[in-house]
């Protein structure tokens, strides 16, 4: 096991080394500047902003310095948005907010969506199981913002249940955005563990344990569930993309301080070294989230023992 | 002999879209303690379905019990509810399936899958029940009991896996052990060992089994009792030297004829014409009425009862009538009668 997650974090570094530079050209190609309001500098000045942030150097020194940067954990310093600003401090001093409500988010839709999907499955074809099917379609279809904007409206403005918006409750701010995150993946879950359990419902080892003389509550949780997780731990990667794409958008309705408020922000900008940063960051975080699919599978599934894994 | 479960005229019916299959239409045997009952037919004649109905294991929202009753214990099966069903499964009437690769659930080791129709039903704690179901590993032969407890299905051959599905079926020492075709998906070696294990362990335990099968050859091996079924019910029930060697219903002796041999000296194999009844619309008279060159008039009109050939033998079969014509059976039938004491082409000797 230790070896395999060895040879995974071997394989996240190329990874990563790949993603960094294919955004670091990509970025080179894009026209604009970064320098703020460059068009009214004289040339004498701009060059002297240039020169203070490294970008009057060949692009292969640029990159080269960037990807040393990055071995050290620096992404380098802010050049219009926080003038100056340590990126790594600025991603640091706004993960608190997206973190909290992305994992809420995620908590909260996948255990709402297995028990959704679940009960759907167990009782297949009657109001409860098309009412989940409805909420399904409406999680999967409708964009997070909807939700938001309507969230806000109701919890917010008309019952003041919840604050409209800003991070300044503590809990209480991060309840709204995170319903909102949640949707998403309330809706995946909800609708592979319908299909996935009333699959495994009908397998022979079921109807072996039905057999043996467990009830239906048993046949559920003891002997359907987990069969029927498998493949939703598939699709958990899809889904922390959601959330993440996602929060770029609900931090913004809710005016939340988080880092996807500040990615929008700096892509608007064009700042160059946060939008790199920030992709980094992301990309890294999914790394992490696909590795640990690949680890609870073989939790689940025994069948899936990974190489190298005890016998 | 004591009766041990007893089905009487029991009907039943499967409500699809397409309308109402009358999957079992009036059946009715027997099962005597410490016997072997072998049920055979073709697909779709309805065994399975029968002991299923017995499990109660058929689907609540399609399937419907019609008429009759399964008598066990002095209680009619048909009228428990689910809590008392749950009760008697795993305990009283235990199952074999067919498939053993997919009958063991794939996330969980195979000692608590063994383990938990003894806390189910037994009052004992985890640690003695662990140590009842090493005892019965060994019993059915897996080597290493103690190690094989924590691994998981996958790490069983086939073989293997069908003997992890008997302990589980013994483990309460049920009354009754229903197998469906328990050997039908594994290779002709193993068939034989499974099946030298299933006899050597009713004698051990003394249940009563029903054996779902379509192999005749596996029938010849275990079974003291055979019910051929079709078209949703038993044609003919004997016992196992009067349904080989002295068949009476013209299903029977197409099934016996399309059993291959070593001796015979025919290249081709013989094969039952035509298709089986649509169970949707059943025919009037008798179903196999259809498909047989032996066909009466009064076949297609009407449903043979049954008629006695011995105590323990009786066909569903026009041909059985005091007004019926004599006629022959298929050569390769009249062979094996020939060696039957007390039928009509007994030339001596013994089976």
């Amino acid at each position: 096991m230790a070896r395999y997650i060895g040879k995974r974090l071997i394989y996240m570094v190329i990874t990563l080394a790949l993603i960094a530079t294919f955004t670091f050209f990509l970025m080179k190609i894009l026209p604009g500047s970064p320098i703020a309001s460059a068009d009214k500098l004289s040339p004498e000045q701009r060059a002297v902003v240039e020169a203070r942030y490294g970008l009057d150097e060949p692009l292969p020194v640029q990159y080269f310095d960037y990807m040393f940067g990055l071995l050290k954990g620096d992404l380098g310093i802010s050049i219009n948005q926080f003038k100056g600003a340590n990126v790594t401090d600025l991603i640091i001093s706004r993960m608190g907010p997206s973190a909290q409500i992305g994992f809420q988010g995620m908590v909260l839709g996948t255990i709402l969506g297995i028990l959704l999907g679940m009960i759907a499955a167990l009782r297949q074809n009657s109001w409860i199981d098309y009412s989940s099917t409805l909420v399904a379609i409406i999680g999967i279809s409708i964009p997070s913002f909807v939700f938001a904007s309507l969230l806000q409206y109701w919890f917010g403005l008309k019952l003041e249940w919840f604050p409209v918006a800003l991070w300044k409750d503590g809990f209480m701010s991060s309840v709204l955005p995170s319903i909102a995150l949640a949707m998403f993946p309330l809706a995946t879950a909800a609708r592979f563990i319908r299909t996935e359990m009333i699959e495994v419902l009908g397998s022979d080892y079921i109807t072996l344990a039905k057999a043996k003389g467990a009830s239906g509550s048993e046949i559920a949780f003891k002997h359907a569930i987990r069969n029927a997780l498998i493949p939703l731990i598939t699709v958990l990667g899809p889904m922390a993309v959601g959330i993440l794409t996602g929060s770029l958008v609900v931090e913004q309705i809710f005016a939340i301080p988080g880092i996807g408020e500040q990615f929008v922000k700096s892509i608007m900008v064009n700042d160059f070294s946060i939008i790199m940063g920030t992709t980094i960051f992301f990309s890294v975080f999914l790394i992490i989230v696909i590795l640990i699919v690949d680890i609870l599978y073989g939790v689940i599934d025994p069948r899936i023992r990974l190489s190298g894994g005890k016998n | 002999m004591e009766k041990i479960l007893q089905v009487k005229d029991l009907e039943l019916s499967f409500n699809t879209f397409g309308g109402e299959v009358k999957a079992i239409r009036g059946v009715n045997f027997d099962l005597y303690k410490g016997e072997t009952l072998a049920i055979v037919g073709e697909s779709g004649s309805g065994k399975s379905v029968t002991t299923k109905s017995i499990m109660r294991l058929l689907p609540d929202h399609s399937a419907e019990f019609k008429n009759g009753e399964i008598l066990f214990g002095g209680r009619d099966l048909t009228k428990l509810s689910d809590k008392e069903m749950q009760k008697i499964r795993g305990k009283d009437i235990s199952m074999i399936f067919q498939d053993p690769m997919t009958s063991l659930n794939p996330t969980m080791p195979i000692g608590r899958q063994i383990t938990e129709p003894l806390l189910k039903h037994q009052k004992i704690g985890k640690e003695e029940a662990k140590k009842v179901a090493i005892d019965l590993l060994r019993l059915v032969g897996m080597p290493k009991p103690e190690l094989r407890m924590k691994q998981y299905p996958h790490q069983f051959s086939g073989g293997q896996r069908q003997r992890i599905v008997i302990a589980i079926a013994l483990a309460c020492n049920p009354q009754i052990l229903i197998a469906d075709e328990p050997t039908t998906a594994l290779d002709v070696t193993i068939q034989a060992q499974i099946l030298e294990l299933m006899k050597d362990l009713q004698k051990k335990i003394d249940t009563s089994i029903i054996f779902i099968t379509h192999d005749l050859g596996v029938v010849a091996n275990v079974a003291d009792r055979v019910a051929v079924m079709y078209g949703g019910k038993i044609v003919e029930i004997g016992t196992v030297d009067e349904i080989f060697y002295n068949p009476q219903h013209p299903y029977t002796w197409g099934l016996l004829s399309s059993m291959p041999s070593l001796d015979t000296e025919e290249a081709k194999l013989y094969a039952i014409p035509g298709t089986p009844p649509d169970l949707l619309d059943p025919p009037k008279g008798d179903a196999f009425a259809l498909r047989s060159e032996y066909a009466l008039q009064i076949d297609m009109e009407q449903n043979p009862p049954f008629f006695k050939v011995s105590d323990t033998h009786s066909a569903a079969t026009w041909l059985l009538h005091p007004d019926a014509p004599q006629v022959d059976p298929p050569a390769t039938v009249i062979e094996r009668m020939k060696k039957f004491p007390g039928s009509r082409y007994y030339e001596g000797g013994a089976i």
